[in-house]
């Protein structure tokens, strides 16, 4: 099961970004993948694994919201974008080309995430005066 | 008070891989040698062809290699009888080798090695089709191999690893005659997914097509070589 290891790698990604934010802490509230169909990775396995890994971190209590991205190919006789099908051989239909050209289905992102700051003064005006 | 924010990453989910992957090839060009990832199902003749190659290539190239098993250590015993070092790296439960083990291999090669007097270096990997096809080791060159008794449809079934590759070898040919499967329906599912993929159709067996997988693999690590030795004089 590959994801535990992608969960792993996403951790850290996620450890650096937090050092980014010190010296304030930040709360994630969602973490916000692109995962393409071209990819050896499946969405719910990923985010099962991220459940458990996230249990008692400081990311416990976050999502991981999963978008995935369809397989698109451009055929490079014609220039038309086709959804290569496996039935097809991935071979585009317009010209029966093989699949040359990926134009999305690779993608393995961390997009963004959603979070907040504890004690974070959100309007510079409320600055209690000294 | 908690206002909500959001932080736009756009990073690679596997960027924690990748920087040590990127790491190790700053080590394998500052040893000027040829990284090669060897990848397949299990059973497909990993260890069996690179027993021949390495046989075949030892007069002219100084190699080793990097040998990923989940438990035993029977391929690097192979490996070691042909005469080549071997360094083992047992994965565990984990279903395909990463960087960061690879760097590991590397840290108790150079124990027993200076790496520079290498050519090539061979990274074979656990036996699956599926992740090691995402991990990058820091390799210059994939190679994949699959054997003809898995069938005519496995780069349709596993495209992203065949996507991947450089080279792919169509492994077992000496059986084709017991089998009724069609070599060029293989080859060509091959190319529908990677019209780039350097095929090679040929059996450590009999030896049959060896020949000209070796001539590629020399011109391989050759061409490496004098970019390695351009980029240096540049």
């Amino acid at each position: 099961m590959h994801e535990v290891d992608m969960t792993k790698c996403l951790l850290l990604s996620m450890e650096e970004w937090k050092r980014g934010q010190e010296p304030q802490t930040p709360v994630v509230t969602a973490v916000h993948l692109q995962v393409g169909a071209f990819t050896c990775v499946e969405p719910e396995a990923l985010r099962f694994t991220f459940a458990a890994a996230v249990q008692g971190s400081w990311l416990d209590g976050s999502t991981l919201e999963i978008e995935s991205v369809p397989l698109r190919a451009r055929c490079l006789a014609c220039s038309s974008a086709y959804n290569p099908d496996p039935e097809r051989a991935y071979r585009s239909p317009c010209c029966d080309r093989p699949m040359e050209e990926i134009v999305s289905g690779r993608e393995l992102r961390i997009r963004s995430v959603d979070y907040s700051l504890p004690h974070q003064i959100s309007d510079p005006a409320a600055v209690p005066p000294r | 008070m908690h206002m909500p924010l959001s932080d736009t990453l756009g990073l690679n989910l596997l960027a924690a891989n990748q920087h040590q992957a990127e790491h190790n090839r700053e080590h394998f060009e500052a040893w000027n040698l040829l990284c090669l990832n060897v990848m397949s199902s299990p059973g497909a003749g990993k260890t069996s062809l690179l027993e021949r190659t390495i046989t075949a290539l030892a007069p002219q190239l100084e190699m080793a290699v990097l040998e990923g098993d989940m438990t035993t250590q029977l391929d690097t015993q192979r490996l070691e009888a042909v005469g080549v070092p071997v360094v083992p790296i047992t994965t565990g439960r984990a279903c395909h080798l990463d960087a960061a083990m690879v760097s590991g291999g590397l840290r108790q090669l150079q124990a027993r090695l200076n790496p520079a007097d290498l050519d090539l270096l061979w990274v074979e990997n656990v036996g699956n089709l599926v992740c090691p096809a995402e991990f990058e080791v820091g390799e210059h060159l994939k190679v994949a191999l699959l054997s003809v008794t898995e069938g005519e449809d496995k780069p349709l079934k596993y495209p992203v690893m065949f996507r991947e590759a450089d080279c792919v070898l169509i492994t077992k040919v000496d059986l084709l005659p017991y089998l009724s499967i069609d070599v060029s329906r293989i080859e060509a599912h091959i190319h529908a997914v990677n019209p780039e993929a350097v095929v090679f159709q040929l059996s450590a067996s009999s030896g049959a097509g060896l020949d000209a997988w070796h001539q590629w693999l020399l011109a391989a690590t050759r061409e490496h070589s004098c970019r390695a030795e351009m980029a240096e004089v540049g």
